[in-house]
């Protein structure tokens, strides 16, 4: 794990190359965090996979989040691991919500890490955020016809309700 | 026929006589009317259905761990007491399915398939919490009870039940096998005509003494 510093030392240098492509860094909980820019994702994660010296080559976890009443609304999060030294970083861009019926958009990252294939499509299952470049972005856990995203925060939790003894009071 | 009753001491005495070849003429006779009882073939049917059910092995969840091989096939429990211990791989020879686990919105048309291909006459037993109600999955994923898409004939609440709960409700179960020749929850839904031997002929009505027996057997299993 990069400390403080060392993050900013990364974030320099992919300012050097890429400039404008990292927007801010977070360090919180000795968790070192990229945010980037949505459109240059894939310029990023490539500078940390393939830069000498660094070499986060290795794709952990790749996720989503919905963060509802903040805008932009959906995060989606790469977890990087440099294997030789144990080191971690995090990746994280924030996409608006597009609006209606219309889907956020961000580049596939399958090219760079084939492990991505199957999360990325998870994460379009729940959360409906389109990979472009994906070879086969289809859901991968609910059914083919379901519809809905149902990680979002805004999806009907389903299920019935249940009348407790606590909550019986209030259909008196 | 009134057979008049004599004590269990007299009935061994009795049988040894006919094995020594001493039991002749009215003796005899009334040794054969003591251990002859006359019933019908739909009640022997239903008896020998209830005392050799096939479930069909599969399990869903946890419930399928925790449950199945801990409940029944164990020789702790062990259901073969009850002549179930035939699991069968395949629906097309399984009676009974026991449903252990959540079913989720994915794989309920799965599990219908299943049943569907089963032959009838064919039972469904609802095991734990999950497949009765939805339990504590109240989310988009589970359906709130595998009532929702297939006849379910007894349930057994739990988390997982306990291995007692599972044969007691396979008791009862055969005790609606039993008691009544058709399915009890067709009774219960309504659902004669849909039988598979009853496609594109005339419908199938309860008989009244289908009806009585189904009644008999509720109470039974009330009880």
């Amino acid at each position: 794990m990069p400390d403080a510093p060392g993050l900013e030392l990364i974030r320099g240098e992919i300012e050097r190359d890429r400039p404008g492509a990292v927007l801010a860094t977070s360090y919180d909980r000795a968790q070192a965090a990229l945010l980037v820019d949505p459109a240059r994702v894939i310029e990023v994660l490539s500078w940390l996979r393939d830069q000498p010296g660094h070499r986060y080559d290795f794709l952990s976890s790749l996720h989503a989040a919905d963060y509802l009443p903040n805008e932009p609304r959906f995060g989606v999060h790469y977890e990087l691991i440099n294997r030789g030294r144990v080191e971690r970083v995090r990746v994280k861009t924030m996409l608006p919500d597009p609006g209606g019926e219309e889907l956020p958009e961000i580049d596939s990252c399958v090219e760079l890490f084939p492990t991505a294939e199957a999360q990325e499509r998870e994460v379009f299952d729940f959360f409906g955020i389109v990979f472009r470049g994906h070879p086969n972005l289809t859901r991968i856990l609910m059914p083919d016809d379901y519809v809905g995203w149902p990680q979002r925060r805004d999806f009907p939790i389903g299920g019935e309700p249940v009348t407790f003894t606590y909550t019986e009071q209030r259909y008196d | 026929m009134e057979v008049e009753r004599r004590s269990l001491r007299e009935k061994q005495l009795a049988a040894r006589d006919l094995l020594r070849g001493d039991l002749e003429g009215e003796d005899l006779e009334r040794y054969v009317e003591e251990r002859v009882l006359t019933t019908n073939f739909e009640k022997v049917l239903n008896v020998a259905r209830a005392n050799s059910i096939f479930p069909l092995t599969f399990g869903l969840a946890c419930c399928a761990i925790e449950g199945i091989p801990m409940a029944a096939v164990t020789a702790r429990y062990d259901i073969a007491r009850f002549g179930a211990e035939a699991g069968r791989a395949s629906p097309r020879q399984a009676d009974l399915m026991v449903l252990s686990g959540r079913v989720s919105v994915k794989m309920a048309p799965v599990i219908r398939r299943l049943y569907d291909q089963m032959l009838e006459p064919k039972w469904v037993m609802a095991m734990g919490a999950c497949s009765s109600s939805g339990g504590m999955f109240a989310n988009y994923a589970i359906l709130q009870g595998a009532d929702k898409f297939l006849p379910v004939d007894i349930y057994v609440p739990g988390c997982p039940p306990r291995p007692e709960a599972v044969l007691y409700g396979f008791t009862k179960l055969q005790r609606q096998i039993m008691g009544n020749p058709d399915q009890g929850w067709r009774q219960r839904y309504g659902g004669y005509g849909t039988e598979e031997w009853a496609r594109g002929g005339p419908r199938s009505e309860p008989s009244p003494e289908a009806a009585r027996a189904y009644e008999e057997a509720r109470e039974l299993s009330l009880a």
